[in-house]
């Protein structure tokens, strides 16, 4: 991939007379750093409108391939055109068009990526790297959606299937050979998972929920995800508790009854109003014998707090409150931070790859390359007949190389001519690609 | 014999360093070369113990170089024991280096002359020595998991989650091996007692003498018969329960080492140097 004029096969290009355009990779879009989202609402989007807009804008001839995705924080259009300067200018004009907003609005906001560069943007993008959260998994999947319909309408070619494919391969290794979605980001899943540190396997285990709200509710969504025990609910009105403990498939209990919960229950989240704490030291230590010291975890999200803080001090009880989880929270986003560097490492390996294979995807290093793996088979093949031959002489041998060249020469008569010949075609990349994997020429997938 | 012993050693060290590397990138490769190292080098240790066994017709524990080298035997076997059993893999962090240093020190020691007396090769003692060995080693093991407890349960009580938080298991894993390690532990050691006690009928002819190694490995004894009761009737677990099994294999330590150091009595001869 290159952006034009410094073209590394120049010399190719000027024997080859009046060839177009090399295809380009281009990536065009904008993203939560560069637009607010007001900016963002506008320009999104639905499932719906992207593979209209996608199959409208493929009729700009400048365009050849196309790829839409839009996900909340971002608005993306991956391109592969011959004439990129048209094609970006054409983009810009359908979205004003498509949603009615002037080209000057959003401008300024938008990005535009040629080659390597659009490749690495991209890889970055489908491993997390470029998102809010990073490490976060669902843009990978929305990347796989927008791609899946793409190929389901043919907006998509032999250059961006290829792309898209590496793409997912390298988000996968980002995500395996890396810790970039190892540690929770969420105050709730911290939670969670500091559970799973203190309790190993978190089936079976009750829980109590006190109170309601956004956070604690969504703790107890993951710890439902968990196979987690008996979950019982409280609140001050007793409806809201019945109500809440319906949803969850738990049971109610009366707010007066919570001292006599914590004997039972292993993990306690709390999120109430009340100005002063529901659970005493006092009554933790009172129950602590009962349990058989069994550990107990208070996860209390409330702000003033619902849990005495002296809590934490008693014997395998463990008391986290909204600061100790968004420090845990910040630490863990350091953490992703220190692997995205890693991943980076992963991503320049990948785009070198990919700039490889697409390079190749021109005429003529394809026929030098043909010529050169039919004549390293013949040279082996050569070799070992020599071998088995030890009363040959010289002339013998000179006939047979003779021979050798020949059949190299008539074998790859029809290919070379059929690939120059087509080298004008818009789909020559298509045939290029072809033609290596009939030859098996790309020796790794 | 003493090329064997120096390659047994090598493999302990290397087992500890795949270890290491093991707690450090958590991959689980890691932890299967480094138990693969402990596991052929137990075997060479093993062959080399078998082969003094047959040729001088008694369990090796002649002087300290011949105990602690059977000792380091005890905390390999014990520890692919307990592997084997619980998977808790972070176990090797303390074992594979305790076998090798166990073993280490062994070699700077001098061998003491060799006289073998009667009494040593009679089966019933190799029986006594090999349980009482392979159950403190158990112990050697509750007493590290007790430590990796505490590290751990320190970050979560603090609310620090660092560089052992994430590496270590949960706390309900390693309070669950660690009471593991202590039954396995106390059950080897009371059979290992209970042996000595025949044999001692056998040789003196009255099971206790007072030897001060009797009186200290009853102590053990008891300690640990006290940390299993309240585990047992109360639910002793978690923090306690890992000081405790950290106190017990002190009294332990004392038992093997300090008696035969300070006091006086008819187990002299394991540490004679």
């Amino acid at each position: 991939m290159n952006t034009g004029s410094a073209s590394p096969d120049r010399g190719c290009r000027s024997t080859e007379g009046a060839r177009k355009n090399k295809f380009t990779i281009v990536l065009l879009g904008l993203n939560h750093k560069t637009a607010p989202v007001e900016l963002r609402e506008c320009l999104a989007f639905s499932r719906d409108e992207t593979s209209t807009a996608a199959r409208l804008l493929l009729q700009e001839p400048a365009v050849r391939e196309l790829v839409l995705y839009s996900t909340c924080n971002r608005i993306e259009m991956l391109m592969a055109t011959d004439n990129q300067l048209k094609a970006v200018a054409a983009a810009k004009r359908f979205i004003s068009d498509f949603h009615h907003v002037a080209l000057d609005r959003f401008d300024a906001a938008l990005y535009v990526n040629v080659g390597d560069q659009a490749v690495r943007h991209l890889f970055r993008v489908a491993a997390s790297l470029d998102s809010m959260m990073v490490g976060e998994p669902q843009i990978l999947g929305q990347i796989k959606e927008a791609y899946f319909t793409a190929t389901r309408h043919k907006t998509s070619g032999v250059i961006l299937n290829r792309l898209l494919h590496r793409a997912f391969f390298v988000a996968k290794r980002v995500r395996t050979e890396t810790g970039i979605g190892d540690h929770a980001v969420s105050i709730s899943y911290a939670a969670i998972e500091l559970g799973r540190k203190i309790f190993g396997s978190l089936a079976d285990k009750s829980a109590l929920l006190i109170g309601a709200g956004e956070m604690a509710e969504l703790a107890v969504e993951h710890l439902r995800r968990q196979r987690a025990g008996k979950i019982l609910v409280a609140n001050r009105t007793f409806e809201n508790a019945v109500n809440l403990a319906q949803h969850f498939g738990g049971q109610a209990v009366a707010f007066d009854e919570i001292g006599t919960c914590l004997q039972d229950v292993d993990i306690i989240i709390s999120s109430t109003g009340s100005p002063k704490p529901i659970i005493t030291r006092e009554q933790v230590k009172k129950c602590i014998r009962r349990r058989r010291n069994r550990p107990l975890f208070f996860i209390d999200i409330a702000v003033p707090r619902d849990i005495d803080p002296e809590v934490n001090r008693l014997t395998n009880t463990y008391v986290y409150d909204i600061d100790d989880l968004k420090g845990v929270v910040e630490e863990n986003l350091e953490e992703r931070n220190r692997e995205a560097v890693k991943a980076e490492r992963i991503i320049d390996e990948a785009v070198l790859r990919f700039h490889a294979w697409f390079e190749s995807l021109e005429v003529t290093p394809t026929i030098i390359a043909l010529r050169e793996k039919i004549q390293a088979i013949a040279d082996a093949e050569a070799r070992r007949a020599f071998r088995a031959m030890p009363g040959l002489g010289e002339d013998g041998r000179q006939a047979i190389l003779r021979m050798q060249a020949a059949m190299i020469k008539k074998i790859l008569h029809h290919p070379t001519l059929f690939l120059k010949k087509n080298s004008h075609r818009d789909d020559r990349a298509q045939l290029v690609d072809t033609v290596r994997k009939i030859f098996g020429m790309d020796d790794r997938p | 014999m003493q090329h064997i012993d120096l390659a047994v050693a090598i493999l302990y060290l290397m087992s500890t360093a795949t270890y290491v590397a093991f707690f450090l990138f958590q991959k689980k490769l890691l932890a299967r070369i480094a138990i693969a190292l402990l596991a052929a080098g137990f075997l060479g240790h093993t062959s080399v113990l078998l082969w003094r066994y047959i040729s001088n017709g008694s369990l090796p524990v002649r002087d300290f170089a011949q105990t602690l080298s059977l000792a380091s035997w005890s905390v390999a076997g014990a520890f692919l024991l307990l592997e084997l059993r619980f998977r808790l893999k972070i176990m090797g962090i303390f074992a594979a280096p305790l076998a090798a240093a166990t073993l280490l020190v062994s070699f700077f020691l001098p061998a003491a002359p060799a006289t073998a007396k009667p009494i040593f090769s009679s089966l019933w003692l190799s029986f006594h020595v090999i349980a009482v060995f392979l159950g403190e080693a158990a112990l050697a093991l509750a007493c590290g998991v007790g430590l990796l407890y505490l590290i751990q349960e320190h970050a979560i009580k603090t609310k620090r989650p660092g560089f052992f938080f994430k590496r270590l298991p949960s706390l309900e894993l390693l309070d669950a091996t660690g009471y593991s390690c202590i039954i396995a532990g106390f059950t080897l050691m009371t059979i290992g007692l209970a042996v000595g006690f025949i044999y001692a009928k056998s040789v003196w002819g009255k099971f206790w003498s007072w030897d001060p190694k009797e009186v200290w490995s009853g102590i053990t004894w008891v300690v640990y018969a006290a940390l299993l009761h309240e585990r047992l009737t109360v639910g002793w677990r978690g923090r306690r329960a890992a000081i405790f099994a950290i106190i017990g294999f002190g009294v332990v330590l004392f038992t093997f080492l300090g008696v035969n150091f300070l006091l006086k009595g008819h187990h002299g001869s394991f540490t004679r140097w």
